[in-house]
């Protein structure tokens, strides 16, 4: 569905991802896990639209998403959520969620589609009319990914959702990472956490200062001794 | 963090300086107005006199300093060319207004005669200023933050000379408006039509754009990107498109704001965006930079305390022509609120939660 080839991009001169190639099929959970630097975030902003890169080609099903600015690769089904949420803290619960919906044009489905981000995040509408500023972390994370499910999207790139949340949420999160996965959207999800990652994704690709160093499914990766040794802490 | 003691007391030396400061201001305003009040020079008339004249003024400096603080919100730069885009907008409402006057048109529909003017200003004023904003500053875009600021600058120079090279340097009289002419008895005080009705206008417009700002899709859009461009991207927000709008509107509130003051006035000038260009961005520094609620009451203390400021406290202290020193009166407040306040009156509070 969604497939990177040789993909390069530059930080100005710094050459931070030197041609990156990997594919994600529909309906799966892949993820990208890798140390600080690695890589994971550009992948994912070359892949949004908010990074260039320099050569090699970004396509969902075939089509060429280089070629689109940043907002309009929200119109091809594709929605992050970004690192450290990115909630709009002076907007309230509810317009961040519109504003997550800004690429639908009925009203109909902009409703029915918060209805079902507050199925999946009951504590969201009890918060709706909250200045999503002063929502707690676990509440903004729920804020984020309601906000990116918006806009409909066939492919969820997850920037470190666990990052700074209690374990008790980061599991509600990745549970419910499982559970819009099951309705068929398709997630890219970057971590650091690759523990969690692994336990439910079923691919996982490995970066190292911007080079793929391996893939496999996330079961052998669970068991590949320098996996274990340099991300999941076993000795 | 160890300081030597050299530097503890330049820091207390400096804080002393400015409470003394503050104190000698505060005590000098408080003495020239209980001096005044003795001296019973003006009657109470003349006072409400000067506060609807101030709450008048001060309704167009906040007209003008939405669009300061607006475009600040969302792009964290001074649009220091937005005072002429006030005065494009007041020439452009002169000519129509002139040509309407000359068919008779204002005489008998003075109601008519009034908003068409006004929302071809703001037709003129917005054109203008997304001209601007695509010519000067979009190419900047990702420059260091001096730099867009010299442009603007430049900009302003670009419209003020352009329009005395086109209509030359002298003043043009706006056309008269019979009906707005003579005074309204409230509670027997004579109020001049005019002010009230460019207060009026006014807040009927500021109330449109809170309105927008607040409750329409564009209006959210333009707060989601004046907190993370690339958050409102990733939201499908054509990033570009939010920011003209953005420019227009200010701007399309400038060109309002030109014609009510010319309504005032009754002079258009190529040179006249400058003073009042410079109060309302006095205004919005006054009620807190990129915020709108705080333009709107900014612009109004500046204008009450500009009109009542000269005869309540000036006077007192026994300065000659107290009305000369006006403009002082507002710059001074700039200078005291970057001091001691420099969030403003309705400064950010909410920030982000990082963890």
């Amino acid at each position: 569905m969604l497939k990177l080839d040789n993909v390069h991009t530059f930080y100005g001169n710094i050459h931070a991802l030197k041609g990156i190639t990997l594919s994600i099929e529909k309906g799966e959970i892949v993820t990208l896990i890798g140390g600080n630097g690695a890589g994971k975030t550009t992948t994912l902003r070359t892949i949004s639209g908010l990074l260039k890169p320099r050569e090699g080609s970004v396509t969902l099903e075939g089509e060429d998403l280089i070629k689109y600015k940043a907002h309009e690769v929200v119109y091809k089904g594709v929605s992050m959520v970004p690192e450290g949420r990115g909630v709009f803290a002076r907007l309230s619960v509810m317009e961040n969620l519109e504003m997550g919906a800004y690429s639908l044009k009925s009203k109909q489905e902009l409703d029915k589609n918060i209805e079902r981000v507050f199925t999946l995040f009951p504590r969201l509408k009890e918060r709706r009319t909250q200045v999503a500023g002063t929502l707690s972390g676990g509440e903004q994370q729920m804020l984020a990914t309601g906000r990116a499910l918006m806009a409909n999207p066939r492919i969820l790139l997850m920037d470190e959702p666990s990052m700074g949340l209690a374990p008790v949420l980061v599991e509600l999160i990745f549970e419910t990472i499982q559970q819009i996965n099951k309705v068929g959207v398709t997630v890219l999800l970057v971590e650091q956490n690759a523990l969690m990652a692994l336990a439910i994704a079923d691919r996982g690709y490995v970066l190292q200062t911007g080079e793929i160093v391996l893939t496999d499914t996330a079961e052998n990766l669970k068991k590949n001794p320098m996996v274990q040794k340099a991300y999941l802490g076993v000795e | 963090m160890r300081t030597s003691v050299g530097e503890r007391l330049l820091d207390l030396a400096v804080s002393g300086v400015l409470w003394g400061f503050r104190i000698l201001l505060v005590a000098a305003v408080l003495l020239g107005t209980i001096a005044t009040i003795r001296a019973g020079k003006y009657t109470s008339e003349q006072w409400i006199d000067f506060v609807v004249f101030g709450i008048s003024q001060g309704s167009i400096y906040a007209l003008i300093a939405l669009g300061y603080t607006m475009v600040y919100g969302i792009l964290r730069m001074i649009n220091f060319a937005h005072g002429d885009i006030f005065m494009t907008g007041a020439f452009g409402a002169y000519f129509l207004a002139t040509w309407l006057n000359g068919i008779g048109f204002i005489d008998n529909h003075p109601i008519l005669g009034l908003l068409i003017p006004i929302l071809f200003a703001m037709i003129m004023a917005g054109g203008i200023a997304m001209l601007v904003e695509r010519i000067a500053y979009r190419p900047l875009r990702g420059a260091p933050r001096l730099v867009p600021l010299i442009s603007a600058i430049g900009a302003s120079f670009f419209l003020e000379y352009a329009f005395r090279g086109f209509f030359g340097p002298g003043v043009y009289a706006y056309p008269p408006i019979k009906a707005l002419e003579g005074e309204w008895n409230v509670l027997g005080v004579g109020i001049l039509k005019v002010q009230v009705v460019v207060a009026v206008a006014a807040f009927i417009m500021m109330a449109i754009l809170y309105f927008i700002v607040m409750f329409t899709k564009a209006g959210k859009a333009m707060r989601a990107v004046s907190e993370s461009k690339d958050t409102a991207a990733l939201m499908g927000i054509d990033v570009n498109r939010i920011i003209v709008s953005t420019f227009a509107l200010g701007a399309a509130m400038a060109g309002a704001a030109g014609v009510l003051y010319s309504l005032i006035y009754r002079q258009v000038g190529f040179f006249m965006g400058f003073t009042p260009g410079i109060k309302a961005f006095t205004a919005a520094v006054l009620g807190g930079i990129g915020n709108i609620p705080g333009a709107m009451v900014g612009g109004l203390v500046l204008g009450v305390f500009e009109s009542v400021g000269p005869s309540l406290f000036l006077e007192g202290l026994g300065i000659p022509r107290p009305y000369q020193l006006k403009d002082a009166i507002a710059f001074t407040m700039l200078v005291m609120i970057l001091l001691f306040r420099p969030s403003g009156i309705l400064g950010e509070r909410i920030t982000t939660k990082k963890a």
